[in-house]
């Protein structure tokens, strides 16, 4: 009987945890609406009207997508359009090391919850000791994905009438998004502070010396210093 | 077939691995002290590389590109840090970020 009740407040929880996320998860899609149609707007004329939005709905990765496209519309090819949305994805590789731990389940449902990894889910999931709540981080993830994709399609077909993207100041959206995550949930006295300051100067240091994906990568490396204050915990 | 769908169908199954990749490798295993420290540590670093790359590097990348978005970017940090909320601070971006651009 125990341990059926015990199963049962369980099953809530992860439920009333995957509705928390959902709600959080809100307001960022409302950004991801927003640059989804920045993104359809700048896409049409590359890709045509079909394949923005297929990119979308498969690949679902914002920054990735912009760099694919811009080498495209600069007439650099699938190869190097591809290596340079590869290299800004790149990071997706150490945040799924970094969420692996925390995740319950077969390989198969495993690789199913990283999918679900945007980077704004991932780190508002993040609960301090490198624990992440997953269940959480899929209902973050989850009110982005028909905005991501139904924004690119309204950029594609209704790109005559909204113009310029950069108009609209839609481009700092995101930066201003991560900035406010880091502030308010990550930006903690001591080490946290300390990583996300090496963290920035690391990639202001590598942006015009390396393609895009690289300083983020680099400057990830920055949670090494974890290893010499693991012993003082 | 085109560039293009070569272009999408190739990154839609390198980011399916990639984020596939951690979850199913090192999975429901507990890692070691020192990791899971490291591990803590990485959201700071990647958000605050997220937010100088984006605010202040060329969309193509290997160059600075230092425009209205740091306007944007810096409203909504005296924003957060006023307390003014989430939402309010992000939608500043966009607002100054557009105004300085227009003015410009």
């Amino acid at each position: 009987m125990r341990a059926v009740s015990l199963q049962g407040s369980n099953q809530e929880d992860r439920r009333e945890r995957f509705r928390t996320g959902l709600r959080t998860g809100i307001p960022y899609a409302a950004a991801g609406l927003l640059v989804g149609i920045s993104f359809g707007v700048l896409a049409q004329p590359v890709m045509g009207n079909v394949a923005p939005i297929v990119m979308s709905a498969l690949m679902f990765a914002g920054a990735a997508q912009f760099a694919a496209t811009a080498v495209l519309a600069a007439g650099g090819g699938a190869a190097a359009a591809i290596a340079a949305a590869t290299l800004l994805n790149l990071r997706f590789g150490p945040m799924g090391v970094a969420l692996a731990p925390s995740l319950r389940g077969g390989r198969l449902s495993r690789a199913f919850t990283g999918q679900a990894m945007i980077d704004f889910s991932w780190a508002a999931a993040s609960r301090g000791g490198g624990r992440f709540d997953a269940r959480f981080m899929v209902g973050a993830t989850l009110p982005s994905y028909p905005a991501w994709v139904g924004g690119t399609a309204i950029g594609i077909f209704a790109g005559d009438l909204i113009g310029d993207p950069a108009k609209l100041g839609l481009d700092a959206l995101f930066p201003a998004f991560f900035l406010c995550l880091l502030v308010e949930g990550e930006l903690r006295p001591g080490m946290p502070a300390v990583v996300a300051a090496v963290g920035a100067a690391v990639a202001l240091a590598l942006i015009p010396f390396t393609p895009a994906g690289v300083p983020v990568i680099a400057a990830s490396a920055a949670a090494l210093v974890g290893l010499r204050r693991s012993g003082d915990e | 077939m085109s560039e293009v769908w070569v272009t999408v169908i190739v990154l839609t199954v390198a980011t399916a691995v990639i984020k596939g990749a951690g979850p199913v490798l090192v999975g429901g295993r507990t890692l070691p002290r020192p990791a899971m420290a490291v591990i803590a540590l990485l959201a700071p670093g990647l958000l605050a590389a997220l937010v100088v790359v984006q605010t202040l590097g060329a969309p193509e990348g290997g160059a600075f590109e230092l425009d209205a978005r740091i306007a944007g970017v810096a409203a909504a940090a005296v924003a957060v840090s006023m307390r003014a909320g989430l939402l309010p601070a992000v939608a500043l971006a966009a607002i100054v970020t557009a105004t300085v651009r227009a003015l410009a």
